[in-house]
């Protein structure tokens, strides 16, 4: 029998539970960062080494401004949480690869402090910041947001040579320029990381698996999409696989600091953020949705949490 | 009548019960001291019986209930009491507590030899078990008496013997329930008798499967009790989750099991009233697990009440590194207690003793509203936001959005990926509550 020491020592008295479930937000960003491999894998493969170079200026737009940002207001805590590279893939994602790479800082850096850092960081933004570069440098340079490059061209390194138009801007007048399949696969012109459902998809799957995500708002979204575009006499896989929607859905919509926290208000949020998207669609002056359906969403989120909180236990319902 | 087997929300921690469930329950020898403190339930502190030079006896009363909501305490040995006077408890405060330097002997005083049931009145049953100090033995340690004498026009109809014991590492009730399997019926039988009422429901996770067997092979054609095998999920053994699952009613905010009709106990307690009823036998012992990673030697231990830990884990071959803190009861509800010195009391459900590195703080990151608290939470709350009107000491939104709901059984700060501390902020604000209430 052993003794152990008798001086009553003084032990750490935390409040329990006293074990953690093994899922931290690193661990979070970091399930994001994988999920978004595929995506970007089929953006190298189908844009070429340009998609790369944009991905990565992106990247360092957001992660210097992120500690440009937190320098100077003096902020204590680590400087990187892993949500700037998460925000910066997306972004990167949701541009043409021929976008110059100055606007491509400048919506990375705008992302981050206008789109999180201003509101206090992690945690406190109301919109999707990876949505938020991308509106500014969609209203500051249309003509380069919208010029899509012919992916063949680029593939085999010949830079502007050909554009050619996205999948989308016959739907409204119910052009279809594309295959299914080539919409599931990729091999289409659009932004980035947005064309390949399939490899979206891969990405959708694994958050789901991972308990990251669950499947509620992008079901809706999708799901959405699908019925709202058949009723406005649209092809409605056609709308589901063209655009943004698979990114979205998934990605964006999904993110969690600017989506409701209780799934009757996800489930709303999720069909919302459908609806918008195919009035924009039908009715907008663009062509794609996504973007200002989420953005518009996301504005109502403290709203749509008010009002769609869980039934308190015990709570009279009479 | 009975439908599901779980509740809404909840979480799967990983159960950890194979370092000890298939250890017998082994009895702790007499320590060299014993220190006994005078409040070891829910309700009002005893009065001590006993002064510094009394000499005591086994089973001895030592201090008497005070108040309707309150439990007798009595001594677990023989001896000498030496002091009477402050001591660190469990919980963290000092509490008056009897010092009894024990003389080996461990002479018992007089017992009423066993009888028959059939032959015992309601009110003697009742009785008996005040005067045995019985209490909850699941962990709040709330007098068992008060629970059996529902106020009138209360109609009770349902009795729910709580065999569930959903905390990780925990097996102390798990080996009483295939060591002590007759006392479980029959401790069921006496709380029927003294509710006046005929239908019990034994509630068991299905992680249990040896216990589910024994238990209805002795339940057997008995029509008053039923055994109820419930997913494996926790909170499970949370007493108004418990109820909602087995009989669809919801204890309405506030209230309390006997105002929707139902009575729940927990498994050791129907045991330790077997002893107290048929026997006279007080509650001077409990079955207690000691586990964890950093004890030698893990074990089921029946502890005389008022040994201190550190005797406890001496015992069990002491612990492979220093502990830097150690819980009371599981790794969910636990309570860290303040040193080793403090005493197994009537509501030690066990020791847990783990790595440093297994319980290392982990500094809170923002809140990125995942939702997972909202999702796990039981009582249906939004827990993450109590952290944020503790911060703003905002105690009218806590209120409005239902504070006093929750239990405090932790799901939440388990999952919370930023490790926010939901249950320390939720108990800090529940008591500014209170006192603003003073």
């Amino acid at each position: 029998m052993e003794q152990i020491s008798k001086e009553n020592k003084l032990l750490a008295m935390t409040i329990s539970p006293h074990i953690y479930d093994r899922q931290t937000t690193r661990s979070i960003m970091r399930d994001v960062f994988i999920a978004l491999v595929p995506a970007m894998l089929a953006a190298f493969y189908f844009f070429g080494m340009r998609a790369l170079l944009v991905v990565l200026v992106s990247l360092v737009g957001c992660i210097l401004s992120e500690i440009a940002f937190k320098k100077l207001t003096k902020q204590k805590g680590p400087l990187l949480d892993g949500s700037a590279g998460v925000t910066a893939v997306l972004f990167a994602f949701c541009v043409p690869s021929t976008l110059p790479l100055y606007m491509v800082f400048f919506g990375a850096c705008v992302g981050i402090i206008v789109g999180k850092m201003v509101f206090g960081g992690l945690g406190y933004n109301i919109f999707n910041p990876a949505l938020v570069g991308r509106a500014v440098v969609m209203a500051s340079w249309t003509q380069s947001m919208t010029t899509w490059p012919a992916q063949n061209a680029m593939f085999l390194g010949i830079y502007d040579a050909v554009t050619r138009a996205t999948p989308l801007a016959g739907l409204k007048i119910g052009q279809y320029t594309a295959g299914y399949m080539d919409l599931f696969l990729g091999n289409v012109g659009g932004s980035l990381g947005e064309t390949s459902a399939l490899a979206l998809l891969l990405g959708g799957v694994y958050l789901i698996l991972r308990k990251v995500i669950k499947p509620v708002i992008p079901l809706s979204f999708i799901g959405t999409v699908f019925v709202m575009s058949s009723l406005f006499g649209m092809d409605p896989l056609y709308s589901i696989l063209a655009g943004g929607v698979f990114l979205g859905a998934f990605f964006m919509a999904t993110d969690y600091v600017t989506s409701p926290i209780a799934f009757r208000g996800r489930l709303i949020f999720g069909i919302g953020c459908g609806l918008l998207t195919v009035l924009i669609r039908k009715f907008g002056g663009y062509p794609e949705g996504v973007c200002y359906a989420i953005l518009f969403m996301n504005g109502i989120v403290p709203l749509i949490d008010k009002y769609t909180g869980p039934k308190v236990f015990g709570r009279a319902t009479k | 009548m009975f439908g599901r087997n779980t509740f809404k929300g909840g979480i799967h921690p990983k159960g950890n019960k194979s370092i000890s469930q298939d250890l017998s329950i082994k009895d702790m020898p007499l320590a060299a001291e014993i220190v006994i403190p005078l409040s070891q339930h829910a309700g009002a502190p005893a009065e001590p019986l006993v002064k510094k030079g009394d000499k005591v006896l086994r089973g001895q009363k030592i201090g008497e209930a005070k108040g309707f909501i309150s439990a007798c305490i009595h001594s677990s040995t023989s001896g000498e009491v030496t002091d009477v006077k402050n001591y660190p408890h469990p919980l963290g405060r000092n509490v008056i507590s009897v010092f009894i330097k024990p003389d080996g002997e461990d002479k018992w005083a007089c017992l009423p030899s066993g009888e028959d049931l059939e032959k015992i009145s309601k009110e003697d049953i009742i009785s008996r078990i005040k005067e045995a100090g019985i209490v909850g033995l699941g962990g709040a340690a709330f007098p068992t008496h008060v629970k059996l004498s529902p106020p009138k026009g209360s109609k009770i109809d349902t009795l729910i013997i709580n065999a569930v014991e959903c905390e990780p590492y925990l097996t102390a009730d798990y080996r009483l329930m295939l060591e002590e399997t007759e006392k479980v019926i029959l401790g069921t039988r006496i709380f029927l008798k003294a509710l006046g009422i005929e239908r019990a429901v034994i509630a068991v996770e299905s992680n249990k499967p040896k216990a589910i067997q024994k238990l209805s092979s002795l339940i057997g054609k008995d029509k008053q009790i039923e055994l109820m095998v419930m997913e494996t999920k926790y909170p499970q053994g949370s007493e108004k989750q418990l109820i909602e699952a087995l009989t669809k009613r919801e204890v309405p905010i506030g209230k309390l099991p006997l105002d929707v009709g139902v009575v729940v106990q927990n498994v050791g307690t129907a045991c330790a009233s077997v002893d107290a009823v048929i026997g006279g036998r007080p509650l001077i012992d409990r079955v207690l697990t000691v586990t964890g990673s950093n004890v030698k030697q893990p074990s089921n231990l029946r502890v005389r009440l008022g040994t201190k830990f550190s005797d406890v884990i001496s015992f069990c071959g002491g612990t492979f590194e220093d502990p830097k803190k150690v819980i009371m009861g599981g790794p969910m509800m636990g309570i860290a207690v303040p040193g080793i010195e403090v005493p197994v009391i009537k509501g030690t459900s066990g020791i847990l003793l783990l790595k440093n590195s297994e319980v290392s703080f982990e500094e809170p990151g923002p809140c990125i509203r995942c939702g997972k608290c909202v999702d796990v939470c039981p009582m249906g709350l939004a827990p993450g936001r109590f952290v944020e009107y503790g911060e703003t000491k905002d105690l009218d939104s806590a209120l409005e959005d239902s504070i006093m709901n929750c239990m405090e059984c932790g799901s939440c700060s388990f999952s919370c990926p930023a490790r926010r501390p939901m249950v320390h902020w939720i108990k800090l604000v529940k008591s500014q509550i209170a006192k603003q209430k003073k």
